[in-house]
């Protein structure tokens, strides 16, 4: 787009001070990570890699890690199967209550997290379900669903089909059709999807306090009851700073296989 | 898709005759696509919405603790005639109001420079700089943030020179940090939908004759409209039910989420809090229905 050079300049201060903004808070994990008070103050103290130490053999962080990254595979992996059964649905179907549909799916994500944190849990307690990893599952899964719907929706919207007409008077049957067509031209919304999904229950921690029984220890509750304590605040912070470093590689891969997948698609079309 | 090999042979056995029968009866196939998804929803969710619902009818025993399973309209005639609740959900909606509009002001120039500045490269770099972020956890980001505005703390001690001070903890701290978390939700879905405007029409736009301005005011912002609604549907009810970070940077703010957690919690009072709960039900459903008619769901 042309813009004078006063816009152009504008906008990179605009986007500089909005990362800055982004930044200098997590900056400031990271700063507090080897700071070697107890408790964090500014300006740090001093410079230690003590919580580094500590942090990699701490039994309750590993327990919760393993706990976490239970639930949020297990949410994911219901996510991807629930959301794109809808989206078909939804995509290639006309039927009544189509777009309350819409809305329904929308839903767990709109409405706060207390909401469908006491909502689950009182129904728990209704049908005499008692708390665990499980229920765990069901509510992340449930917001969870949202994610997955969209980026699939908005796949097959681009995906032309008459690719899988083709595929049909080639003689191949749906399930065929489904595995050698449908799934590679789905598979990076999927991808996209899977990963937001991951994130999403990974972070969670209010539908979570409503829904973990009392040997639940996902990493965000960990964190929650470790960050007020003197000896465990740095090592939680030390945490957080491995997380954010590990999880660039999952979001870079991402970035890079959905736009190879929408060249190859745009390409394929012409 | 090019590379698909030749599947004309196809497979025998029991997958064929049920294709054929699915392939013909289009309506069992949207039977068998929405089953398993809308039960979910719909027993999972829309139930223990209506338990919740059905519970804020409810009382509990003031002696015993105990839930009295009677209908009773007790807990929405608090509600309604308390003067403390109707300033907490004011102040709570005013909240997720400013904030929303605090993510809009920053992330629409930033998505916008994204999309249809940057070079393909930044682009990339500015998107995993955006998502990177939402990987942070939410309560360390949270907790960071009173390192932050504490009295002597990072603010004053970037800002100081400039002669800015930290608003310490209360509502304008609660303002900042909801603003400062949810703000890359307000990014991506505003970065998508501009991404998805061709720049042909913005070219088109200034062949007419249009100054950047015009073209801005006439094009982009129409078109990228619903993409901000969307992004608002999750600025505005993230902020409408947050209680762990108005804790911990709030100070004694009081906002929804906090009176719903405390009723259930130490008040061991889920009926009230149901009753509470269907404040922020409602006014989501009403933004919902509103957001709907934007066309804002396509672009979540």
């Amino acid at each position: 787009m042309h813009l004078s050079p006063a816009a152009r300049l504008a906008l990179r201060l605009v986007t500089a001070a909005g990362l800055a903004f982004v930044y200098v808070p997590l900056l400031v994990v990271v700063i507090s990570s080897f700071n070697s008070a107890r408790i964090f103050t500014w300006p740090p103290d001093g410079f230690t890699l003590e919580w580094w130490g500590r942090a990699w053999d701490n039994p309750g962080a590993r327990a919760a890690l393993s706990a976490s990254l239970r639930a949020a595979l297990g949410a994911t992996a219901i996510a991807l199967v629930l959301g794109t059964l809808l989206s078909f649905a939804v995509q290639r179907h006309r039927f009544f209550g189509r777009e309350a549909v819409n809305l329904l799916v929308v839903l767990p994500i709109a409405l706060p997290g207390i909401v469908t944190g006491i909502a689950l849990q009182s129904s728990f307690r209704v049908l005499g379900v008692s708390l665990s990893l499980w229920t765990i599952v069901v509510g992340h899964a449930t917001f969870c669903v949202v994610v997955v719907f969209n980026n699939v929706v908005a796949r097959l919207r681009r995906v032309s089909r008459s690719l899988e007409e083709a595929s049909m008077d080639l003689g191949a049957d749906a399930f065929e059709t489904f595995r050698l067509v449908t799934f590679p031209a789905l598979r990076s919304a999927l991808l996209a999807g899977g990963l937001l999904a991951f994130a999403l229950s990974f972070d969670e921690i209010i539908v979570t306090t409503f829904t973990a029984g009392p040997g639940d220890q996902t990493l965000p509750l960990w964190i929650f009851t470790n960050l007020t304590r003197p000896n465990q605040a740095p090592v939680v912070n030390v945490v957080a700073v491995l997380l954010i470093a590990v999880s660039v590689v999952p979001i870079w891969l991402a970035q890079r296989l959905s736009e190879g997948a929408l060249r190859g698609g745009a390409a394929g079309a012409h | 898709m090019s590379s698909a090999p030749a599947v004309a042979g196809g497979r025998g056995g029991w997958l064929r005759p049920l294709s054929r029968v699915l392939h013909r009866r289009p309506r069992l196939r949207l039977a068998l696509l929405l089953t398993g998804p809308l039960g979910w929803l719909l027993v999972a969710y829309i139930g223990s919405l209506a338990v919740l619902l059905l519970s804020a009818l409810w009382s509990t025993d003031s002696f015993t603790g105990e839930l009295v399973r009677e209908p009773t309209t007790d807990n929405f005639r608090t509600l309604l005639s308390s003067e403390v609740y109707r300033a907490i959900t004011l102040r709570t909606l005013g909240v997720a109001a400013g904030v929303t509009v605090v993510d809009v002001l920053l992330g629409f120039p930033i998505a916008f420079y994204m999309a249809k500045v940057a070079s393909p490269r930044w682009r990339r770099l500015l998107l995993v700089a955006v998502l990177t972020p939402l990987w942070a956890s939410y309560l360390v980001k949270a907790y960071a943030w009173r390192v932050m505005l504490g009295s002597g703390g990072v603010l004053d001690w970037l800002l100081g020179p400039l002669g800015v001070h930290t608003p310490g903890y209360g509502l304008a701290g609660v303002w900042i940090v909801l603003s400062y978390l949810w703000l890359p939700y307000m990014i991506l879905p505003i970065f998508a939908g501009l991404e998805r405007l061709p720049d042909s029409l913005l070219e088109a736009s200034s062949d007419l004759g249009a100054g950047a301005w015009r073209t801005f005011r006439s094009v982009i912002l129409p078109l990228a409209f619903p993409a901000v609604v969307a992004g608002s549907i999750f600025t505005f009810s993230l902020s409408l039910g947050d209680y762990v970070a108005v804790n911990i940077v709030g100070g004694k703010t009081q906002m929804i989420g906090n009176v719903i957690y405390a009723s259930v919690g130490a008040a061991n009072d889920l009926p009230f809090a149901a009753a509470l709960a269907t404040v922020p039900v409602v006014v989501m459903l009403a933004y919902l229905l509103l957001a709907r008619r934007a066309g804002a769901f396509e672009s979540l």
